[in-house]
């Protein structure tokens, strides 16, 4: 962790953001927009005034370096962070135009899904961690959850591979395979927005390259917000890149840009990999 | 040099062979125990001993079916009192309670636990016995079930806690309450944990008799049903020890041995479900 005086250099150095947030191009359909958002852990502040916007149907990476906020900021847009205690968020999240604060919190995780970093299959059988979040909205007819679990398991393109062991526990699973059954499980109840935090830090490349193509299949039926260390899958996945640095959206923009003609020194310096 | 190096092997194979011989008296106790009670009640332990009921002073046979039955009973009544109750709470102490109120009610069921069992046989009198007038199964059910609380509340926290809080975080995401994620995940992700822990909790209280001796009382008959006295094994036991015949004596030995069967079968059972739970896990 940085110390306060160095938060303070940076926060000095970089221009303010808020209420000009650096969005793509106007006209496109804004699913998330964020104003002026601050979080804190107790007295620790972890995020600085982050304004930006989320577009529908497109893939939004967040790239920086560890304890930058990245994580923090994509668990503020589902409300998971409210299941931290002594945790403190200010400003306005909108989805759809929609006060997300005010909303009923498992409405807006239902709406908006989230893919952890490691897998957290539950040790349950392959078919009722996919159909778990059906259930729990009160989806129990039969017909309507296996449609909804087979459907859910081909787009995480993982069908194939437990279409014979629908009833076998999850944990029976390796490592990508439990990622993708953890996004198919998100995709079941359908969410517009699927949040994933750094979802492939602990695959292997093969494994990796497999949830990046499904990813790129399902940007038509989802917005997708990508957390990741990894540049390269950034700029291979997303449309439009994020860069954070010690609590603060540093810029954000079309991907090409970002990597290749970034207007901030801090975003050329760490996409050219002179730090981080 | 030669000499220290002598001194040491000396001190090392004794130091050895003393902890070898104090681990085989260890396991030699419960074998010691289990064979002297079957030596003792061999000639006690048949068909009539669980069937029939204890004969009239003076005449010798009979059996303990009545005391069988009555232990189960207590013991049944004490698992419907002492369970839920433990158990709830200790899914409070895990899944809700803030840290320093945590520490508070942990504290408090650690004091409790430390309780003397005949000290919670005199509340049951207070609370139960003395407003209805007379000894009970269910008074004797009471006792025995508040005696089951503190290990059920710490077993339930201790295996809750070690559901990792990924798979919290991860039904929460989907759109479950926080009580939805409690009940439908992180208890069925302990489950095999909780039941063993429950079993060997019932195994503790078992043998307990100060506490059964002014709430159930005992019973030389088929008991009159769950508000009247009832026959138990321990308390059967310690009549029989401390009567003068010679016959009760071997038949104490025998209750003795059933008890101690049952408590070691109730023992097995729990480590096997907490076995085939891990294997379970890690499959």
């Amino acid at each position: 962790m940085a110390s306060p005086q160095q938060q303070q250099s940076v926060k000095d150095s970089v221009t303010e953001t808020s209420g000009n947030p650096p969005a793509p191009k106007p006209g496109a359909a804004l699913k998330l927009t964020a104003r002026d958002v601050n979080f804190f852990y107790g007295a620790f502040q972890a995020l600085y005034d982050i304004s930006l916007d989320i577009p529908a149907n497109k893939v939004t990476a967040f790239i920086g370096p560890s304890g930058c906020g990245k994580s923090t900021f994509l668990r503020t847009m589902n409300r998971m962070n409210e299941t931290i205690r002594n945790t403190r968020v200010e400003g306005e999240l909108k989805l759809d135009n929609e006060d997300l604060f005010s909303m009923d919190v498992t409405d807006v995780r239902r709406r908006v899904g989230m893919v952890f970093q490691k897998s957290n299959p539950f040790p349950k059988t392959i078919f009722d961690n996919v159909a778990y979040g059906l259930r729990v909205n009160g989806i129990k007819k039969s017909s309507i959850v296996s449609a909804a679990v087979e459907q859910s398991l081909k787009r995480a393109a993982l069908w194939n591979e437990v279409k014979d062991k629908l009833q076998k526990p999850a944990s029976a699973l390796s490592g990508g395979q439990q990622q993708r059954l953890c996004i198919a499980r998100a995709l079941a109840v359908e969410p517009e927005v699927l949040l994933l935090d750094e979802p492939c830090s602990a695959l292997d490349p093969i494994a990796t390259l497999k949830i990046e193509e499904l990813l790129f299949q399902i940007k038509d039926i989802t917005t997708i917000v990508i957390v990741t260390h990894n540049m390269q899958q950034a700029a291979r996945l997303a449309d439009f890149t994020g860069f954070f640095f010690m609590g603060k959206l540093i810029e954000m923009d079309v991907t090409k840009k970002i990597f290749q003609n970034p207007g901030k020194k801090e975003t050329e310096d760490y996409v050219t990999g002179r730090f981080g | 040099m030669m000499e220290i190096s002598a001194t040491r092997r000396f001190v090392n194979t004794f130091m050895l062979s003393l902890s070898g011989v104090c681990t085989v008296a260890v396991v030699s106790v419960l074998f010691f125990i289990l064979g002297y009670l079957l030596f003792h009640g061999a000639a006690s332990l048949n068909w009539d001993f669980f069937t029939k009921l204890p004969k009239p002073s003076g005449e010798t046979g009979g059996g303990m079916a009545n005391a069988i039955v009555g232990s189960g009973k207590v013991l049944l009544l004490a698992t419907l009192i002492g369970v839920p109750i433990g158990f709830l709470a200790g899914v409070f102490l895990a899944e809700y309670s803030g840290k320093t109120f945590a520490f508070l009610i942990r504290y408090v069921v650690d004091l409790l636990n430390g309780v003397p069992s005949i000290v919670i046989g005199i509340v049951a009198y207070a609370l139960v016995v003395r407003p209805m007038k007379h000894y009970s199964t269910l008074a004797g059910g009471v006792a025995l079930g508040i005696m089951m609380i503190p290990i059920a509340v710490r077993t339930t926290e201790e295996f809750l806690r070690a559901v990792p809080n990924s798979i919290r975080e991860g039904a929460m995401a989907l759109g479950a309450t926080k009580a939805k994620t409690v009940f439908t995940v992180v208890i069925p992700a302990a489950i095999s944990g909780l039941v063993s822990g429950m079993m060997l909790n019932l195994a503790r209280v078992a043998g307990e008799t100060a506490p059964l001796l002014f709430t159930a009382l005992g019973n030389q008959f088929w008991s009159a049903g769950w508000l009247a006295p009832i026959a138990t094994l321990p308390v059967m036991i310690y009549n029989y020890a401390i009567s003068p015949e010679e016959d009760l004596h071997q038949q104490a030995w025998a209750a003795g041995f059933v008890l101690l069967a049952l408590v070691l079968i109730i023992n097995v059972t729990a480590r096997l479900i907490i076995a085939r739970g891990a294997s379970a896990q890690r499959r």
